[in-house]
């Protein structure tokens, strides 16, 4: 584009400061209690996990279903290491210990981290099980690696809360008592950035090798790309993030257990990838921010007796939710962006298409 | 550990519920190769109905209702949310499978209201027998028999009849069976039918042990029977039965162990892992049984 055209980058890029500068406003003008301010925030956690899972489900072609398995790493992995030293007494009370002084401490790790370095910590812990995960389960074609991830994501659960490591996971009883972050923008700029990184790495010569995998395998190994070694590094980089997505769930909870990490949370998460679009990053964001403003806040009211007479009571919601759910899944495949990312150029060419009435595809442009 | 007469009891119960679901994914899976996520869920649900039913009917009305408005959903989840997708990529089916699950338990959750439902005692099986000096219920003894005599009944109407020879010429191929002129949606539905009949057997079994029903309690059980079929190597009855006894048994010793009992049910993951790595075609592989 070296012609005078206009450069809708800049739009892009314009947009993406408002946005943020929106979430700064919200931040200012927001209280803690209100519900928007809690989809800001949940909605920017499931976008960085929604983003995870799509690098390895629409980019890579992995059909995984661990994601929450990784998520729980990550947040059990950053609780453990920031509950401060004062209250660890009360949080492990079930399991304290005492150490080489003979005192009574909470819990076997002491040690405690800075915020940024647990959250990075939680990513680590993350990949390095995805790696020995990945080890054997990779091997496995389509629906078999489904259901082996999603079977090592209910170990990890199990694991967690087995007494025999209460004093590192505190069993079955929750953790608390971890700083967490009491505004939005924080979420935004650690998810905003982690979304960057997958971002770059899908243009980068992997992204396009993930892509090669995706599309077909035999073709991709007689191109010479190592299957075994990239899709590796897509599980190991999409569990990494997943981790992250983890410390960042964690803390917008402000308690952890290991309980709501069941297959259930992946359900949703692969539910969200789908909606935005298989394959598409900025999609997986979009509607994660749908589904959590529907799910959380949109929709709530259908939950109140007597919005429709007979039908609306607690639960209403979530049943309409889901019926939309699948209508998408079934009708609507492509999802909101199909594998397409979003851009002001083409949505204004869909816009200035329609008004000249050309008939031409802007079926992704809505 | 105290390992009791009990336990084994228990575990040889619970082996022919799994039996009985694992059925249907297994018979699925063979036809159209898809994880019917939402199998477990039809066997939740065939738990929520007979609640309500009990509390219009008798039972004995109950009872043949429950198996038919079973059979009618997941006759109807497969017109529904798997048939318009057929000519689609498998993970569509399978995502289509995860929505219908979520939106079952949803449903259930509504309707329940998210309490535990109590489930209806059935007067003969509750019965309390004692058995090898253990009291028990009478279910589990009556579990492995009629889940035998299920199965052999399936493999009979497998080998024997016409509909049992186009299930198998569909799982063997499913574009030549369709040019020879099987109906392939007639025997689709018909494996559909007959994988929720047997969950609805299933879950009169499973429940009457269990006493409550809640939107979730299908979700676990589901997944269990699927590991079994997997073990026993996907699209072999035989396979399933025998990995879903195995399974049911094996967790429940693990169970009986105050230590380890949060394992039992990731046992029966780390056993597919296991499975999966060294034996992927499952104990009995796919070419020495019949495959449905």
């Amino acid at each position: 584009m070296k012609t005078k055209k206009f450069n809708y980058r800049i739009v892009d890029v314009a947009l993406l400061i408002a946005l943020f500068a929106l979430v700064f406003l919200a931040d200012q003008f927001l209280p803690t209690y209100d519900i928007k301010f809690k989809v800001l925030q949940k909605g920017a956690v499931f976008a960085l996990v929604a983003v995870s899972m799509n690098l390895l489900n629409g980019f890579t072609g992995l059909f995984s279903l661990g994601q929450a398995g990784f998520m729980l790493l990550g947040a059990y992995t950053y609780a453990i290491f920031t509950i401060p030293n004062e209250a660890r007494l009360s949080v492990y009370k079930y399991y304290t210990m005492t150490n080489s002084a003979g005192e009574e401490i909470g819990g076997l790790v002491q040690l405690v981290l800075p915020m940024g370095i647990a959250i990075v910590l939680a990513g680590l812990v993350a990949a390095v099980f995805a790696y020995f995960i990945g080890l054997p389960v990779l091997r496995l074609k389509s629906d078999y690696l489904a259901i082996a991830s999603l079977g090592f994501a209910e170990i990890l659960r199990a694991i967690c809360q087995w007494k025999g490591l209460g004093t590192l996971t505190n069993g079955s009883n929750q953790l608390r008592m971890y700083p967490y972050f009491n505004s939005i923008m924080p979420y935004f700029l650690i998810a905003g950035l982690c979304i960057a990184i997958i971002a770059l790495l899908i243009k980068s010569t992997y992204g396009r090798a993930f892509k090669a995998i995706r599309d077909d395998e035999v073709a991709a190994e007689a191109m010479g790309i190592n299957l075994a070694k990239h899709k590796m590094i897509s599980f190991v980089i999409s569990s990494f993030f997943a981790g992250i997505g983890g410390a960042l769930f964690a803390m917008y909870q402000n308690t952890i257990q290991a309980k709501p990490f069941t297959t259930t949370l992946t359900y949703e998460i692969l539910l969200i990838v789908v909606i935005g679009g298989i394959g598409s990053l900025s999609g997986s964001v979009i509607a994660s921010f749908l589904y959590i403003a529907c799910s959380e806040w949109w929709l709530r009211f259908l939950d109140t007796e007597g919005v429709i007479p007979g039908l609306s009571r607690n639960g209403f919601r979530l049943v309409v939710f889901s019926a939309a759910i699948m209508v998408i899944v079934l009708f609507f495949r492509r999802g909101l962006m199909g594998d397409k990312e979003f851009s002001t150029e083409r949505i204004v060419n869909g816009v200035k298409s329609i008004f000249s009435g050309k008939k031409k595809k802007t079926k992704e442009v809505e | 550990m105290n390992l009791t007469i009990d336990h084994i009891l228990a575990g040889i119960s619970a082996g022919g519920q799994y039996a009985l679901i694992a059925i249907g994914y297994t018979m699925v899976y063979g036809i159209l190769r898809l994880i019917n996520f939402a199998h477990g869920d039809v066997f939740m649900a065939s738990g929520l109905i007979i609640v309500y039913l009990t509390t219009a009917m008798p039972l004995q009305y109950a009872i043949p209702v429950v198996i038919i408005a079973t059979v009618f959903i997941g006759f109807l989840i497969e017109r529904a949310a798997y048939k318009p997708l057929r000519s689609a990529p498998r993970m569509s089916v399978m995502i289509s499978a995860i929505g219908v699950s979520y939106l079952i338990q949803n449903l259930a959750l509504y309707i329940t209201g998210g309490l535990p439902q109590t489930y209806p005692a059935i007067p003969w099986i509750s019965d309390s027998v004692e058995l090898f000096g253990a009291v028990t219920k009478r279910v589990t003894v009556v579990t492995p028999v009629l889940t035998l005599v299920l199965v052999v009944a399936l493999v009979v109407l497998i080998r024997y009849t016409k509909i049992g020879m186009a299930m198998r010429a569909v799982s063997k191929d499913f574009e030549t069976s369709q040019l020879m002129g099987i109906k392939i949606n007639k025997v689709i539905s018909t494996t559909f039918i007959i994988g929720s009949f047997l969950a609805a057997i299933g879950s009169l079994l499973y429940f009457s042990s269990y006493q409550s029903v809640t939107p979730t309690s299908g979700a676990m059980p589901g997944l269990k029977a699927f590991v079994a079929a997997v073990f026993g190597g996907i699209g072999s009855i035989p396979g399933a039965v025998v990995g879903a006894f195995v399974i049911g048994i094996c967790e429940n010793i693990i169970k009986s162990s105050t230590e380890f009992s949060i394992f039992s049910d990731a046992f029966t993951f780390a056993l597919l892992i296991i499975v999966l790595c060294v034996r992927p075609t499952g104990i009995f592989g796919e070419k020495t049984t019949d495959k449905v």
